[in-house]
């Protein structure tokens, strides 16, 4: 099983990604600068938080004109299994992968606590091992992570159950407590919170079984794919 | 800002002639007290700095530890006082890259950031709430953007610094032995300017910084750009991997005058140097601003020829401005040209090596007045004594500010802040410690046992984690050094450290000096502030939740120490009485006895007893695990005291631990065989705290009206009042 992590410049949380796909969950994983090509034998891309191009102009929208995004948008396409995760999920709402809009935070401040989840959607490749409703201890850590749609499309987000992940308690005013979603097919999934800072005991205060379900989804949906 | 009467003609003769314009301009930025140390280098050689672990190479601006497995750490740190004292969002967040840049030198990545700051008291002037809200999201926006965890430090607000800020900034490294960059040049390597393009920001920032603040020259501040340098990090490590750095030096202060000096001076060779390659912010820069401009994210690296193209090949990569500015020539002598014109052309070694000064010291005449002033009455109400202080900015807890940084980034951060020390796993299985701390009142009563208790205190919060120290850096910050009294406090600082050093085989790694702290209302307190890294081989002590049952212990005596407490000055505001002294044969016993204990894994919690005293220690303890507390005064050893100097007294050398009941006569019995001071004073249990003197109550709170006070009032303060 092939893994892609994409690198944009500035992105920083590439290598904590790139670990916890290849030591703690044993995957062939391989970072790709954004102007790489994406090789066809991937069978999942992650698109890892950090500060691309410095947040200028706002989250994400730089980086959404990388060359890279064209092959992200085929594997997209191709119903392959696409995560962003943080400035990775901002990236993927920028190039139209994903519906709404990040806004800035209501605080204006940049804000890194523990937060807990609850599973809304547990068709996606990174949900399926999950029960509806189940918890996740996850921190976040942004600046722009107030989730946005307006009413209308709101509505088509919970008919067509694109809301993947919900605040336990709203800590940023997202619309409808959203923390992530995916697209109308399901394969592609942004998230605020970051996974790869929950899945390893030592550095999880709480309960680091849940968020490797995550992962662990994702290791059952291309691994059944074969 | 130029030379001294002195330091010209010393130059005049050195150099056999009279320095030009452009030579004026770089040895002025060079020999200023920023750059080149000159009231200070001639005391700083008492630091011991020699270790087992201490790795030296020349041209290092960090230090360097070996942690076994192929594996070191690097740690500096430094301040931005003056830039962020007129402009706090840059001058902090350029604070921050310096000190990274200084940790990239060195060939390893920054793993963590650490920050002091300090500022006029809050709750009553404006200006300093404005300076310190923007310090932190200047902090915060730099080090995020970069993705390097911000995982400790500590804040602190008085009167001393109204109108002023300082901003401290420790960095940590990390990375394999094998790739530090051992800073070696031949004739005929290129010189390389990498990174941000010069620009008129910052011009004169080293001498701005060598000279009481008087004027908000915004000019002198530098402007922050995070992106780029995540960029340069990302480009220098890339091509350390690949082999193609024979020689690297951040650009700070004294911009390229300094870099290129202070480079050829180490390396012992001279720097050949064209101010029209240097690629520029701005189309009509003057030669001597080029040479001054500390213009930040910039980085200047020696290659040889044959490396060049995959060098530039990087830079093309990551889109970073990259020119070959100059060469490598063996003459020894700094040369700078415009095109073919020579502009300057002096021996690095003498451009790198002030004249340095030997100051006249006096002890202050404050400091017998403020001992002997007649101490406040103790207060009526000592459970309200303590809320107070609970609420005091200083105690009250630091979530408002360390909530807006990414400490988590990275994925080492085991224990998170908001505890004593921070940890930080390690590629080789083991754990780094990390802390800072300072004490400005205690330090101003008494700068020798202050210097040693703020070493001390960081030594404590890092063994609360089950660390050995093994390294230290200091940053040593004061007034005006021409005044022979703030020079005594300076001194004696640096001895107290010393001292400490020797007796417990803490090297020190790196460090800084900042002088000229002070604004027309006067000088700081003296602000010496102490870095400890400890390294856990084996068993890290994280934090347990406290139950109802668990027992408590003092490792320690509690003194007749008010003097410089939180206590004096936040509820009397009272400055004097006798401030905390170190005795380092206590000290270090009471230091190896809690290690031993923590080792033996029998400790749930160990915490250390510092600002506030006693009082504060225990509820913390109580208000972070959401439980009560009972507490026998009468058990604690001590020096015959009152209430209130029992409960807020400062003094050092003390630790409390908690541990389950039924490990409670193990660990007094270590502790007995060691010979310590100790004792059982209480036990956790319902929902108050209780100080109580042989059963007669003494003090009580509700654990969840202290923990609204202590959660909640540096935010309120800062949002609200």
């Amino acid at each position: 099983m092939k893994v892609g992590v994409v690198v944009f410049p500035g992105s920083n949380c590439d290598r904590d990604m790139y670990h916890v796909l290849q030591d703690v969950f044993k995957l062939d994983v391989k970072y790709f600068w954004h102007e790489d090509k994406l090789p066809k034998n991937l069978d999942a891309v992650v698109l890892p938080g950090g500060f691309s191009y410095g947040d200028r102009l706002r989250a994400g929208v730089i980086a959404a004109h990388s060359p890279v995004i064209s092959d992200i948008k085929k594997m997209a396409d191709k119903g392959l299994p696409v995560l962003g995760v943080c400035n990775g999920f901002q990236i993927l709402v920028e190039s139209e992968l994903l519906p709404g809009v990040l806004l800035k935070n209501t605080s204006l401040n940049f804000m890194c606590q523990w937060t807990e989840l609850i599973v809304k959607n547990n068709k996606t490749p990174f949900t399926s091992k999950f029960k509806l409703g189940q918890k996740i201890p996850i921190p976040i850590a942004n600046g722009e992570g107030r989730y946005y749609i307006d009413k209308e499309n709101l509505a088509k987000l919970k008919k067509n159950n694109q809301i993947v992940f919900q605040y336990g308690n709203n800590i940023n005013d997202s619309v409808f407590d959203i923390a992530g979603i995916c697209n109308k097919e399901g394969n592609v999934v942004g998230m605020m919170p970051h996974p790869e800072r929950a899945v390893e005991p030592e550095i999880n205060p709480k309960d680091c079984a849940p968020s490797n379900m995550i992962f662990q989804s994702l290791i059952a949906t291309i691994g059944a794919r074969k | 800002m130029s030379l001294q009467k002195e330091e010209l003609e010393y130059l005049s003769k050195k150099i056999g002639r009279q320095p030009n314009d452009t030579e004026r301009h770089i040895v002025a930025a060079e020999w200023s007290e920023h750059c080149s140390y000159k009231s200070s280098k001639i005391h700083l050689k008492m630091l011991p700095n020699k270790g087992a672990r201490v790795i030296h190479e020349k041209g290092y601006d960090s230090g360097v530890l070996d942690v076994g497995d192929g594996y070191v750490v690097t740690v500096h740190i430094e301040s931005h006082n003056h830039p962020s004292a007129v402009e706090p969002y840059g001058g902090a967040a350029t604070g921050v890259g310096g000190v990274i840049r200084d940790i990239l030198s060195a060939g390893t990545r920054p793993i963590a950031l650490l920050d002091g700051l300090r500022f006029g008291d809050i709750s009553k002037d404006s200006h300093a709430k404005w300076l310190f809200k923007n310090a932190v999201t200047g902090i915060a926006d730099y080090g995020n953007c970069l993705g390097i965890p911000t995982v400790g430090g500590e804040v602190e607000f008085d009167k001393c610094y109204s109108n002023y800020a300082l901003v401290d900034v420790a960095s940590v490294g990390f990375g394999k032995k094998e790739r530090l960059i051992k800073n070696h040049a031949n004739a005929g390597d290129v010189v390389v300017l990498m990174g941000g393009s010069t620009g008129r920001d910052g011009i004169g920032g080293a001498q701005f910084a060598s000279d009481s603040l008087e004027t908000e020259d915004r000019s002198a501040v530098q402007i922050p750009d995070p992106f780029i340098e995540k960029l340069i990090i990302e480009a220098t490590l890339e091509a350390r991997n690949q082999g193609l750095i024979k020689a690297i030096k951040d650009l700070g202060g004294g911009g390229l005058s300094c870099a290129i000096s202070e480079t050829a001076d180490a390396m012992g060779v001279g720097i050949e140097l064209d101010v029209t390659r240097v690629h520029t912010r701005e189309s009509n820069m003057n030669p001597a601003e080029i040479m001054t401009s500390e213009s930040q994210e910039r980085m200047l690296v020696i290659t040889d020829k044959k490396r060049l193209p995959k060098l530039q090949q990087i830079c093309k990569k990551f889109r970073v401005s990259c020119s070959v500015i100059g060469k490598v020539t063996g003459n020894k002598v700094m040369k700078v040209t415009n095109n073919k014109t020579i502009l300057a052309s002096m021996p690095a070694e003498i451009v790198a090596n002030a004249p340095l000064l030997n100051r006249p010291a006096k002890e202050p005449s404050y400091l017998k007045r403020l001992k002997n002033k007649k101490q406040p009455a103790p207060p009526k109400d000592l459970s309200k004594t303590i809320l107070t202080l609970l609420s005091s900015p200083n105690i009250a807890s630091k979530i408002w500010v360390y909530g807006q940084y990414d400490h988590e980034v990275g994925i080492r951060t085991v224990v998170k802040p908001g505890s004593d020390a921070a940890v930080l796993r390690l590629d080789n299985g083991k754990y780094l410690a990390v802390k800072i701390d300072g004490n400005p009142k205690h330090c101003y009563l008494d700068p020798k046992n202050g210097a040693m208790g703020c070493f001390e205190e960081a030594c404590r919060n890092v063994v609360c984690t089950g660390a050995t120290p093994i390294g230290m850096v200091d940053h040593l910050q004061f007034g005006n050094p021409e005044n022979p009294e703030i020079f005594w406090t300076f001194l004696e600082s640096l001895k107290g450290i010393t001292e400490f050093c020797k007796h417990f085989e803490i090297p020190c790694v790196g460090g800084k000096v900042s002088l000229y702290n002070e604004t027309p209302q006067g000088p700081i307190k003296p602000t010496p502030l102490i870095g400890v890294l400890g390294l856990i081989d084996k068993t890290l002590l994280k934090p347990q939740k406290i139950e109802s049952g668990d027992a408590l212990i003092i490792v320690g005596t509690t003194k007749n120490e008010l003097g410089g407490s939180e206590y004096y000055e936040h509820i009397h505001d009272f400055i004097g009485g006798n401030a905390p002294k170190i005795n380092l044969a206590e000290s270090k016993k009471n230091m190896d006895s809690v290690l031993q204990v923590i080792r033996s894994g029998q400790v749930k919690a160990a915490h250390d007893c510092s600002k506030g005293g006693l009082a504060i220690a225990i509820s913390e303890l109580s208000i972070t695990n959401n439980i009560g507390c009972a507490i026998s005064l009468e058990k604690i050893p001590q020096e015959k005291l009152d209430y209130t100097k029992l409960l807020f007294s400062e003094s050092h050398s003390r630790y409390l631990l908690v541990v389950d009941k039924s490990k409670l006569n193990s660990v007094l019995s270590i502790l007995k065989k060691k010979n310590v001071a100790s004792s059982h004073i209480g036990t956790f249990q319902g929902n108050e705290i209780l100080f109580s003197d042989n059963k007669k109550p003494v003090a009580k709170l509700r654990v969840d009206k202290a923990h609204e006070k202590w959660f909640n009032s540096l935010r309120d303060l800062v949002l609200h009042a």
